[in-house]
């Protein structure tokens, strides 16, 4: 068990300069003192660490430990503002993408780092340094992908892929670069758990190879699985180094998050009337880059918590909005909400039924970034059935509203100036705290959750989840949509998986492992024909 | 009407298409690097007086046209500051660009309306400008009509099959993706602007040297607007943009000769036609939100803030 | 780092970082240097133009205000800026770009006027109260194609509204040069002059400035009561900020779209209808100098707020009334004042930045590092 000051594992001082005569090969890569400022919040607070060549790094820590922002730091996409970055023995600024690469230094970030409407040759040649065409390019991906087992078309483009095929997209952009260190930003989130295995494999290939790789994650079977070492940060600062085979989980927590976690409680319970049905739903999308959702079958009793796993683009975001009522159904029975066909009803309409929602993105949709905490209560609670009163006749009653906003603020423990703080101000896990106690307190009788503990830290987290099943307990009937299997498996009673838009039937989770899950997550529906009854394997 | 009648329609039809694709051309590279900029109509204002303000004071056309370029150039660079430097709501400072220009061209203009001066000669090629249909119809215009042409052919290469070209729709695309691999994100966007900037200017040079060569204020009458809805009829398309232009080009003529061949509407009507065609002509393209999404640059209008 | 992004380092070593809050003292600050800096410009523009400065400056920004008629020009040249602004800012807090106002004000001119020809007299003293109805309802029907094409075929309100200005100047001509044109009029095209029940009465004796502009304060106020106290006008203000919490909480964008529009096509037919039954009398080929763009700048100076509207129509009615008396008294060209409200607006959105951003030196990073390594 690693023990603070930190450093322990690599003991030697690297020189400041270059220093041919010093004994064995300067590590690849040390950081020294980095520290990054931002208005609100201290990213990087003096952080040090060392990879070794051919070594498998870990960099742990929940979110908002600054991870991303010191990987950021190294790949040359945000610069420090005080430390060393210390690259193969030489002191280096490394002051742009461009730059890193030239060093050595390849990324795969975690979201949004592929083009769209580009094909995955023309992807690929903007980021290579060297100015090659993107069909003279060709060959060597396939000669990449073949060596690698990491099979990518050059000539497709890259909105038809899935997001594990794009994760291999960037695997292979980064590799043709022949990278001395690979960084990879939360791989396996995007991926079913066999994919997990295979990546493993070529990323143990890479370092026998000499690569060396930081590996970014807060999953720490994984790490445990993968690592050879781990630097641990929690709140900006280092928490720790640790050989992750000879740590515990729950020792590799307690340093992640400075304390022991505990687990959600989910009592069995017998489940009532049905209070949200799918019956036979389809949905054509009008964005190009949709899922179209074919036949989806489920029912959602009161008191019970069903889960909807499964990796992300497969129909989850078409899904939700079929469910808020973002989307209408081509027909009003497609949905069905407390006994009543919904599926041509406006969200407000819906909300009026008894429907709670927690959207996956909140700025923006949940809340209203630039207004106050009050408005933001106002707006959905304007339409709730659950007669708070903050609007009569049309004109806001704004005493009403913020009387409400401050229950809300007070009774999940969200953290802000005041019910008046504009939302954008308060931190990720504080504002979904705000947004689900929002939900909670207007009384739905069906509730949809959608990545409900997504980027938000292990306290919050545990508060929503513990929100979610009082909810369940109370009787209502929950809905959770989320890419954290983990999760899924702690709060609900069944789950099901959604893929390529199509919904597997429910098992309930305590009869099911996390590899069946991987195989209906990853099943191909080619060539399978339609069910048309629900399935409920439970009751 | 035979055919002798429609070759002076051809012809205009070309003439008044003219200004229309280098406006629409240059906001096409705008819009492609993600910039919306609502200010051709002003830069095109300011190009025109300015052309004409230096070809009175020069004598010389080739000067009246780099003048109308880079005073055009020059106020897209104030947008582009705003807009990407201080990242200012591109919608608005569009409008305020266009509100500028209209402004500060009836101020530049002031002593110049009713002032003749030479219009851009029509190439003259001895034998064979002279050859019956084929002469007036291909090989009769002016140097600013070939080379519109040879622009279109320049910028569907640079799009397409150039590397800077492939960065600068990667920027357009998504600016956060282009800045986590590297590029210059807004210094692409200011060449962007600039150049849309420096199109515009040639397109106000051609209204006020060639098309009607004087200075009228405010006598771009909405063909800068024209020209950002030919950007949205073209989906973003280079060789749509062409086909649309000759379109408006004819619809313009028409009204000219309409009356001519005996069509007994008021002029106010077919003084109309312009620009109820461009409402039309957006309303079929923005019919299905499937074309505009898939065409349309995907941070098209958005400010990009490289820290955020 | 590349060479481009390091020349523009060097041109502008800068970087914006956001406030923490933004601050409330430039949210009220930012027109008052934006007015400074436009003054600014004035006293460089005079010096080019060869004038004496401290002159042009009192020709034209304090000589306007100097008589109580003077006084009675400013608010009858801001009645209309601050009708047509009013609905516009309604509709740019809510992402609804209605940029066709001098259009709809057109037609509103149009409609109003029809009314006061054809049955002025027979309406006796419900003339104007019918008038002023047609207007509205003109400038509500322009601003419904707009409004229509874009909730129904998704097309840009921007666009179409701008080309229906152009659409509403040539109906305007065809009806004064044609079926309108008073008959006894030597052949000038305008309408006849509308009977006297059909004129707007005078505010004060001895000014031009008509009940309208009272009319306009009174509908600055229901603005007021309509965005901050009322469910539709926070719903309209949750449209514009984000769009996908609007449509997340199910409210309707359709109706988003259709209520900005038809109140700020409204608000600028009452305009033009205003101005043809008050200071102009009858119906001719040129009814607005631009109001209707004009008002674009008086809603973004105005902080699309209803009494910083009122506020920024005095000021903006204050430019046009100084680019007259410049060309009366200095013989300065008019179209000075377009320069003013251009270059108005570019210093608001460039002061209006620093309520939500900072400025902030960039330090050189090679430098960092090296003296943190030293």
């Amino acid at each position: 068990m690693a023990v603070r000051p930190a450093r322990k594992l690599n003991e030697r001082p690297a020189p400041m300069t270059p220093d041919p005569a010093a004994p064995g090969p300067a590590p690849r890569l040390q950081l020294r003192g980095i520290t990054k400022r931002y208005p609100a919040v201290v990213a990087n607070d003096h952080i040090d660490l060392t990879v070794g060549l051919g070594e498998i790094h870990a960099l742990l820590g929940e979110n908002g430990a600054g991870k991303s922002t010191l990987m950021k730091i190294v790949y040359g996409v945000t610069r420090p503002d005080e430390g060393v970055i210390v690259w193969e023995g030489r002191a280096v600024a490394i002051a742009s993408p461009a730059e890193a690469r030239k060093l050595g230094i390849g990324m795969v970030f975690q979201h949004f780092s592929l083009f769209e409407t580009l094909t995955v040759a023309e992807n690929i040649a903007l980021a290579m340094d060297d100015k090659i065409k993107p069909a003279l390019l060709v060959p060597r991906i396939r000669e990449v992908s073949e060596k690698y087992g990491l099979p990518v078309d050059p000539d497709r483009l890259t909105h038809s892929m899935s997001v594990g095929e794009r994760q291999r997209v960037e695997i292979v952009r980064c590799l043709l670069q022949s990278p001395r260190l690979l960084i990879m930003d939360e791989p396996t989130s995007v991926l079913t758990p066999q994919a997990v295995l295979k990546l493993f494999e070529t990323l143990r290939r890479l370092s026998r190879e000499g690569v060396s790789i930081l590996y970014i994650s807060h999953k720490l079977d994984e790490i445990r699985a993968l690592c050879d070492t781990a630097t641990v940060l929690r709140g900006g600062r280092l928490s720790g180094t640790a050989v992750p085979r000879d740590e515990s989980n729950a020792s590799l927590a307690r340093l992640m998050v400075g304390s022991d976690l505990t687990a959600c409680q989910l009592l069995p319970r017998e489940p009532g009337e049905i209070e949200l049905e799918l019956i036979n739903l389809s949905l054509t999308t009008r964005d190009p880059f949709g899922t179209q959702l074919r036949d989806l079958n489920l029912r959602v009793r009161e008191g019970e918590i069903v889960g909807i796993a499964g990796v992300s683009g497969n129909g989850q975001k078409e899904l939700l909005a079929a469910l808020s009522g973002e989307t209408l159904s081509d027909s009003a029975g497609m949905v069905r909400l407390c006994g009543q066909p919904a599926g041509r009803l406006d969200p407000a309409q819906r909300r009026g039924l008894g429907l709670g929602f927690v959207p996956e993105e909140r700025l923006g949709r949940g809340a209203v970034p630039s207004m106050s905490l009050a408005d933001n209560a106002l707006l959905t609670g304007a339409a709730s059935s659950s007669g708070t009163d903050m609007v009569r006749h049309g004109l806001l009653r704004k005493r009403a509203t913020r009387a409400f906003a401050r229950a809300t603020i007070a009774r999940f423990k969200v953290k802000c100036g005041s019910e008046l703080s504009a939302a954008s101000s308060l931190s990720g896990g504080n504002l979904q705290k705000f947004i689900v106690g929002r939900e909670v307190r207007l009384a739905p009788k069906v509730m949809v959750v959608a990545q409900p503990t997504w980027g938000v830290d292990v306290g919050a987290a545990l508060l929503i989840r513990q929100a979610l099943i009082d909810l369940r307990d109370q009787g209502v009937a929950l809905l959770v949509i989320s890419e954290e299997l983990d999760e899924l498996f702690m709060i609900c009673d069944r789950i099901a998986v959604i893929n390529q838009g199509r919904l597997s039937p429910t098992l309930p989770s305590a009869e099911l492992s996390i590899e069946q899950i991987g195989v209906l997550m990853a099943a191909s529906h080619a060539d399978e024909t339609v069910t048309g009854e629900p399935v409920d394997v439970a009751v | 009407m035979n055919f002798e009648h429609l070759i002076p329609i051809l012809v205009s039809t070309v003439a008044a298409a003219t200004p229309l694709i280098y406006a629409a051309l240059g906001e096409l590279v705008t819009e492609r690097a993600g910039v919306l900029n609502l200010g051709v109509e002003g830069m095109m204002l300011v190009g025109a007086v300015a052309a004409f303000a230096a070809g009175i004071a020069s004598g010389s056309l080739v000067l009246a046209f780099v003048a109308g370029m880079l005073a055009a150039t020059a106020v897209s660079l104030l947008f582009a500051f705003l807009t990407l430097s201080l990242q200012t709501n591109q919608v608005a400072t569009g409008l305020a660009l266009t509100l500028f220009g209209v402004g500060l061209s009836a101020f530049i203009g002031r002593g110049y309306a009713g002032m003749p001066i030479e219009r851009v000669p029509r190439l003259d090629i001895p034998g064979i400008s002279d050859l019956p249909v084929i002469g007036p119809l291909l090989l009769n215009y002016d140097a600013l009509v070939y080379l519109s042409i040879a622009l279109y052919f320049a910028l569907s290469w640079f799009l397409n099959h150039s590397r800077a070209g492939l960065r600068l729709r990667a920027t357009g695309e998504s600016p956060t993706v282009a800045h986590a691999i590297g590029e210059p994100v807004i210094a692409i966007r200011y060449l962007a602007v600039m150049f849309g900037g420096a199109m515009a200017g040639i397109a106000g040079a051609y209204l006020s040297t060639a098309l009607t060569p004087m200075w009228v204020e405010g006598m771009s009458a909405g063909r800068g607007w024209i020209a950002l809805a030919l950007v949205v009829f073209a989906t973003w398309k280079p060789l749509r943009v062409m086909l649309g232009a000759y379109l408006f080009g004819g619809v313009t003529v028409m009204q000219l000769y309409a009356q001519g061949f005996g069509v007994d509407v008021p002029s106010e009507f077919l003084s109309m036609l312009p620009y109820a065609a461009t409402i039309v002509v957006l309303v079929i393209i923005c019919r299905d939100p499937k074309t505009i999404l898939l065409n349309q640059p995907a941070s098209l209008g958005k400010s990009f803030h490289p820290d955020a | 780092m590349s060479l481009s992004s390091q020349v523009l380092q060097a041109l502008w070593p800068f970087r914006l970082e956001q406030r923490p809050v933004p601050s409330s003292l430039m949210r009220l600050a930012s027109p008052l240097i934006a007015a400074t800096a436009m003054a600014l410009t004035g006293l460089i523009v005079f010096l080019i133009l060869g004038e004496d400065p401290m002159t042009a400056f009192q020709v034209f920004f304090l000589k306007p205000l100097s008589t109580t008629y003077d006084l009675g020009e400013l608010g009858l040249k801001a009645t209309p800026l601050m009708l047509c602004a009013l609905g516009l800012a309604l509709g740019f807090r809510a992402n609804v770009w209605n940029i066709g106002a001098e259009g709809q004000l057109t037609l509103g001119a149009i409609a109003g006027s029809g009314i006061a020809l054809f049955w002025g007299e027979a309406l006796g003293s419900l003339a104007l109260p019918v008038m002023m109805i047609a207007g509205m309802l003109g400038g509500m029907a322009w601003a419904a194609i707009p409004a229509f094409l874009r909730s129904r075929f998704h097309t840009n309100e921007i666009l179409v509204s701008l080309m229906l200005v152009y659409i509403a100047q040539q109906l305007l001509g065809y009806l004064v040069h044609g079926p309108w044109r008073d008959p006894d009029g030597n052949n000038f095209p305008q309408s006849k002059v509308f009977v006297e029940n059909a004129i707007l009465p005078m505010l004060v004796e001895g000014t031009r400035v008509t009940v309208a502009f009272i009319i306009g304060l009174l509908l600055a106020v229901a603005s007021w009561v309509f965005s901050t106290q009322t469910f539709a006008g926070y719903r309209m203000l949750v449209a514009g900020l984000a769009p996908a919490a609007a449509a997340y909480a199910g409210f309707s964008e359709r109706r988003n779209i259709w209520l900005a529009l038809l109140i700020g096509g409204g608000m600028a037919g009452l305009a033009g209808i205003s101005e043809v039954a008050g200071p102009i009398g009858l119906l001719q080929p040129v009814v607005s100098p631009g109001y209707g763009f004009a008002a674009i700048i008086v809603a973004f100076v105005g902080r699309l707020h209803p009494f910083g509207i009122v506020l920024a129509s005095l000021l903006m009615s204050l430019l046009y009334l100084g680019g007259e008396a410049a060309q009366i008294d200095l013989q300065l060209p008019s179209s000075i004042t377009g320069l003013f409200q251009g270059s108005l607006l570019f210093y608001l959105l460039a002061a209006d930045l620093f309520i939500t951003f900072r400025l902030r030196r960039v330090r050189r990073e090679s430098r960092a590092v090296a003296s943190a390594a030293s």
